[in-house]
């Protein structure tokens, strides 16, 4: 934005910040914006939409209408759709730096740093995909003539407050975590990175992810989240966020249906923090004639 | 639809009574706190009565939230003191010595639990028993193992764990509860159902017997109050609760303020779905188990039978005839199929909720050849046809002999179907085409299972369910997540 005031022979044209719901890029619905402000200045870097609670809502419909068809996709098939998303944070690079020195007055090679943990937690999460099953998977010795075996499955639709403060390796992290094993997610970005929704949104736009899988949205926590937290189609809370008054509430509003509300977890990259997100299921199959 | 089915022809059945002369109840049960058996400190006793009859067995201490907090302290000390000291290796000992004297006390384990529950004795000494003991067998031997609980992670115990435990399967629900927390190294603090308290206190003696340390494991008797004090207690890591789906949302409620870890098992409506090329009589037995075992009283109940609509006119004749030949009555004959209803006041939510349903046009069947006993808590077991998702007895948990049938077209209406609940514990399916029954099973948002056969439990299996039946889960490797700290 404070681009346009230079003078050069081609002005430059600003990118306007919208929400990511669905796969698409609406502006919020209610027609309200926050300002960000670029670092360490008055000056305004955008006007990021401040989205409302039938945003909030749209991005749960998306979410549910997507969430079945990522799950059925093949584990090795997620798994490639993550490692894309590494990869078209590499091509994103240059935009992430210009949001982290931008809006919150990261250096160059902190910017650098930055984009390098959300690459690898991309990464990680992408190899994780198609092996966590093996690894919280049992086939149990059950006493009597049965096949019996439990399996992980998506929690469902998520819902995703990130730390109070930015850290975009976390970020990352955490969206990945939940959708490695097939989950959908809504994000609420509500602190001060959350400029960073334009890059992030694109980098889910064009790693043909299923469209609605992840949804993004900026805004005010404070308003949202007890929207969140009484959502009937909302089956489970990844809290990361360190306010423990939210979280408490959080858990006290969703057992209007039994929501898994999780707090923050210890590693960001870890095999608990996908776990955390997935449901197990026992089946007993007949064996005999 | 037809209407007719087959009365069998008559067989009468010589009873053949378990004798009692195994148990002695004590009349006046008091709390297990600290390794010994002392009174409450609220003075206060309450009945509990034989539901086979109504006559009171016995009386039993009510603890108040002193009596929890004393009992809390006894497992606080006993946890820092002793059995978070202790190596994996002799905790494990410990629960298979525990393991062995259950078997020692099956037969008096068995009729005290049939005296106080009101359900089988066919029931309590071949299913309730023997799982009390192989789910001790089962954990103790992971106590020592715990490194390879989760793969790469470092696990710790939670320290003092609260639990709840309902009615239906009293000592081994107390064993789902006792034997994973002690096998990673928690102690516990344990409350029953107040109409079924008296097979854990007999569990009580055994801990003795064994010489678990003292404190290792409290119980305190009492009613919801007793219950509120554990879930409110401050010094509890975490509570484990299992019961209805009303309670759980409270105990949610109460502690999500806290630190306290939750898992939760509560209700189900659970869908039993019939594909036309199962095998129709074995479906038909796997159906009435679904449903009548232990009178209806079970959380994964097969509640909702779907049935493929070429096959349901045969298979509700089938299932009639079937009905005709169970036997209700005294708990203690060992011909009973269907005990007694545990207490007063579940008989009359039950029979509430048929009324209910015949009011909303349920097309209603009961056998008519048993006439149940003159005395005591009994409901023949029953079924309402053609009823749509929206009656009543499709959507609420009875937890009673009653069975809601409708019928369906193809594999995804009948996971539709399945699924069309807030529940989420179980399921069955009957197919002899194992494709069929796993793409079903796929589809289902159920944590538990069963294909062609229904209401089988194994320690090593994990149990628990999605949506609101809860979560965590009990049996197996994965139950032995909730009392860690990973």
């Amino acid at each position: 934005m404070s681009e346009l005031t230079k003078s050069s022979a081609n002005l430059k044209i600003a990118k306007t910040i919208k929400l990511f719901i669905g796969g698409d890029f609406p502006r919020t619905e209610s027609g309200r914006s926050m300002p960000v402000f670029q670092a360490k200045s008055k000056k305004l870097y955008a006007n990021l939409c401040k989205a409302s609670r039938k945003d909030l809502r749209n991005a749960v419909t998306a979410a549910q209408g997507a969430q079945h068809g990522w799950a059925a996709k093949t584990a090795y098939n997620r798994t490639q759709i993550l490692y894309r998303m590494a990869e078209m944070t590499e091509g994103k690079r240059e935009e992430f730096i210009e949001v982290l020195t931008g809006t919150l007055g990261y250096t160059k090679i902190q910017a650098n740093k930055a984009v390098n943990e959300a690459i690898d937690a991309f990464v990680y999460y992408a190899g994780f995909a198609d092996k966590y099953q093996q690894l919280v998977g049992t086939v149990n010795p059950v006493s009597g003539p049965h096949h019996n075996f439990t399996t992980s499955e998506p929690v469902g639709v998520v819902a995703l407050v990130g730390n109070v403060k930015f850290n975009l390796g976390d970020l990352v992290a955490q969206i990945a975590a939940v959708i490695a094993s097939g989950n959908a997610v809504i994000v609420i970005m509500a602190n001060e990175g959350a400029a960073s929704i334009a890059p992030l949104s694109e980098v889910f736009a064009t790693s043909d992810l299923t469209k609605g899988v992840v949804n993004l949205l900026t805004g005010d926590l404070q308003e949202l989240y007890p929207h969140m937290g009484t959502h009937m189609e909302i089956n489970s809370i990844s809290f990361q966020n360190s306010d423990k008054k939210v979280l408490g509430e959080l858990k006290e509003m969703g057992a209007t249906n039994m929501k898994r509300v999780i707090g923050p977890v210890k590693e960001q990259l870890s095999l608990d923090h996908l776990i955390n997100f997935v449901e197990y299921k026992t089946v007993w199959h007949p064996i005999g004639n | 639809m037809q209407t007719t089915h087959h009365k069998p022809f008559h067989l009468e059945y010589a009873p053949s009574i378990e004798s009692t002369d195994i148990v002695k109840i004590e009349a006046k049960n008091k709390l297990f706190i600290d390794g010994k058996f002392v009174e409450p400190t609220s003075k206060k006793y309450f009945s509990t009565v034989n539901p086979a009859t109504g006559s009171t067995l016995a009386q039993i201490a009510d603890a108040n939230a002193k009596d929890v907090d004393l009992a809390v302290k006894s497992a606080r000390k006993a946890y820092s003191k002793v059995w978070s000291k202790m190596s994996g290796k002799d905790r494990g000992k410990y629960l298979f010595r525990i393991a062995r004297l259950i078997q020692e006390h099956a037969r008096e384990l068995a009729v005290l639990e049939t005296l106080d529950n009101g359900k089988p004795i066919k029931e309590s000494r071949d299913i309730d028993i023997p799982l009390v003991a192989a789910h001790f067998f089962y954990y103790a031997g992971w106590a020592d193992k715990l490194d390879y609980a989760i793969p790469g992670k470092d696990v710790k115990p939670l320290g003092v764990v609260g639990q709840v435990i309902p009615w239906n399967f009293p000592l081994l629900m107390a064993a789902w509860k006792i034997a994973p927390a002690l096998a990673c190294g928690n102690t516990v603090v344990i409350k029953p159902a107040e109409t079924t308290s008296l097979s854990i206190l007999l569990l009580a003696q055994i801990f003795q017997e064994a010489g678990l340390p003292d404190g290792v494991v409290n119980i305190v008797t009492g009613a919801g109050e007793t219950g509120a004090a554990i879930v409110n207690h401050n010094d509890i890591n975490k509570i484990a609760f299992t019961g209805s789906t009303e309670v759980g949302r409270i105990i949610q409620k109460a502690v999500a303020k806290t630190d306290k870890k939750l898992t939760l098992e509560l209700g189900g409506k659970s869908a039993h779905i019939v594909y036309e090329d199962a095998a129709i009589d074995q479906a038909v037995e796997g159906a009435i188990n679904g449903i009548f075992f232990n009178q209806g009283h079970v959380c994964c109940a097969g509640s909702r039978l779907l049935l493929e609509e070429s096959i349901a006119s045969e298979f509700v004749d089938k299932l009639k005839t079937r009905m005709e030949t169970l036997r209700v009555g005294n708990p203690l004959d060992k011909n009973t199929d269907i005990g007694a209803i545990n207490s007063a006041a579940e008989h009359s939510k039950i029979q509430k909720l048929i009324q209910t349903g015949i009011s909303e046009g349920g097309e209603y069947f009961e056998p008519t050849s048993s006439q149940l006993p003159e005395k005591g808590f009994f409901q023949k077991p029953c079924f309402f046809n053609n009823v749509s998702s929206a009656f009543t007895l499709s959507r609420i948990e009875v937890f009673g002999p009653v069975l809601a049938i409708s019928t369906f077209r193809s594999v995804s209406e009948a996971i539709a179907k399945a699924n069309d609940t807030q529940y989420g514990l179980a399921a069955g399916i009957w197919s002899e085409k194992g494709s069929k029954i796993h793409k079903t099973a796929a589809g289902l948002k159920a944590g538990v299972i069963w294909a062609n056969t229904y209401n089988k439990f194994d320690p090593s299996s994990p149990f628990g369910g999605y949506n609101e039946s809860g979560f965590g889960r009990e049996g197996g490797r994965h139950g032995l997540f909730p009392y860690l700290s990973i």
